[in-house]
């Protein structure tokens, strides 16, 4: 019969564990990023155009950005109890980073939006294009090349946010390790490994999105 | 649905309680930052050069900083050097952890400013004798100033807010404050959303106080 003490070693059977944790970091983050990329690329397009959204949205952003994020889960996480829907982890954190996500992307939209010049917006409807054909076709691109690079930035952001969302209880690649360290003891080795998870994915990203904003300046 | 009656009357008994918080808060955001400034300043500098082992060290602090998770570099100091036998209190692995934190990102914020400034300032500093520390700080970096000003602030909010981690490692700045208050009567949401609102005060105030200060040192 083996007895298991309270502080063992790390074992290879703690594998499968970090890789769920690896998983949940991933797909949290996946989430944010497609609900948040659509809920900001909306609310940066219609507080651009028009005047009521703009008016509307204006203290969602500004809450948004002054608050801590592991306030806004506790918040929210309170707020789904008391009105007597207790939602899992998950969703607490997909609700809350893609609202998160989506208020910074929106101001991305926004000003993305706001450098296509209006001459040629004109140009394009005197053409006969419809207002949704110039978005699409003519604005939307442009608009593009100006957002992604900072777009990119806000995603490696995310990834690393969704460290936070272990105050709600969803154990994700951080809290995983952090449980392992509790039993086994080894802080260094296990840290060290996680802060590599994390620099993996986000270093190749942020160096991507550098050398892609000096291509875009020299164009 | 709703069927909760809020409770505030226990939550403005420990009021006095969060404004401590807040004001550890606050000292945490401001001694971080001013650390963190002071060696972003020489990181930056650092980073500049071509090769060697000061740039190279730089590169890796500011790739570190940038590219994990604050609260795994909080960790980072808290368990990280208790393993080493270094065990810190929580106060002042949190100002490691967001001095770190600060230094990295404040460094690239230098970087991309130092880029705006044409070299020859400093060479033609240099050739009217001064000498490189003096022309750093005389020439180049009060220049640096009005380039770099509202992405500092913006890293200044950023520092409140981070600083709020600190719950996780027990520390009792406004988060972990709250958290403490609340744990007697687990009136969560009441508490919380107190603290959001002093969160949302001091971050206005900052940015408020950016601006209006901004406004009176380029205007004279």
């Amino acid at each position: 019969m083996q007895i298991q003490l309270p502080y063992s070693g790390l074992q290879w059977s703690d594998i499968p564990f970090l890789l769920t944790g690896i998983y949940h970091t991933l797909l949290l983050t996946v989430i944010t990023v497609v609900l948040g990329t659509l809920l900001g690329i909306f609310i940066g397009w219609a507080r651009e155009s028009s005047k009521y959204p703009r008016i509307m949205f204006g203290p969602l952003i500004d809450v948004v950005r002054s608050i801590p994020l592991i306030i806004q889960f506790i918040l929210v996480n309170s707020f789904f109890a008391m009105a007597g829907f207790p939602a899992s982890p998950l969703v607490i954190g997909g609700v809350v980073l893609s609202i998160y996500m989506g208020v910074l992307t929106s101001e991305l939209v926004r000003a993305g939006l706001r450098s296509v010049r209006p001459e040629l917006k004109k140009a394009s409807r005197s053409l006969g294009l419809t207002y949704w054909q110039e978005l699409f076709h003519v604005s939307g691109p442009l608009a593009f090349r100006a957002v992604f690079p900072g777009w990119v930035g806000t995603v490696i952001g995310v990834t690393k946010d969704t460290a936070l969302v272990s105050v709600v209880g969803y154990v994700e690649l951080l809290r995983a390790s952090q449980i392992l360290i509790n039993r086994s003891n080894e802080a260094l080795l296990v840290l060290a490994g996680t802060g590599l998870f994390y620099f993996i994915i986000c270093y190749p990203i942020s160096r991507y999105s550098r050398s892609l904003e000096k291509v875009l300046k020299h164009d | 649905m709703f069927g909760y009656t809020f409770y505030w009357s226990i939550v403005w008994e420990k009021v006095p309680e969060l404004l401590q918080g807040a004001k550890a808060t606050l000292e945490l955001t401001v001694i971080s930052m001013i650390i963190g400034t002071l060696i972003a300043l020489l990181l930056s500098l650092l980073r500049r050069q071509s090769s060697g082992i000061g740039m190279r060290f730089a590169a890796s602090w500011i790739e570190l900083a940038r590219n994990t998770p604050a609260l795994f570099q909080i960790y980072m100091i808290y368990f990280g050097l208790g393993a080493l036998g270094l065990h810190l209190s929580s106060y002042v692995a949190m100002l490691i952890a967001l001095s770190f934190n600060n230094a990295g990102f404040l460094a690239e914020i230098f970087r991309g400013g130092l880029q705006t400034i044409p070299k020859q300032q400093y060479i033609a500093a240099r050739s009217l004798g001064i000498g490189s520390f003096k022309a750093y700080t005389h020439v180049v970096f009060p220049q640096l100033f009005r380039v770099v000003y509202f992405p500092y602030i913006n890293q200044l909010n950023w520092a409140l807010l981070n600083s709020s981690l600190g719950m996780i490692i027990g520390l009792r700045e406004l988060t972990g404050a709250t958290q403490a208050a609340q744990s007697e009567s687990f009136r969560t949401f009441e508490f919380f959303i107190i603290a959001a609102v002093i969160y949302y005060a001091m971050s206005k105030i900052i940015q408020a106080g950016a601006r209006f200060s901004f406004w009176r040192l380029v205007r004279e």
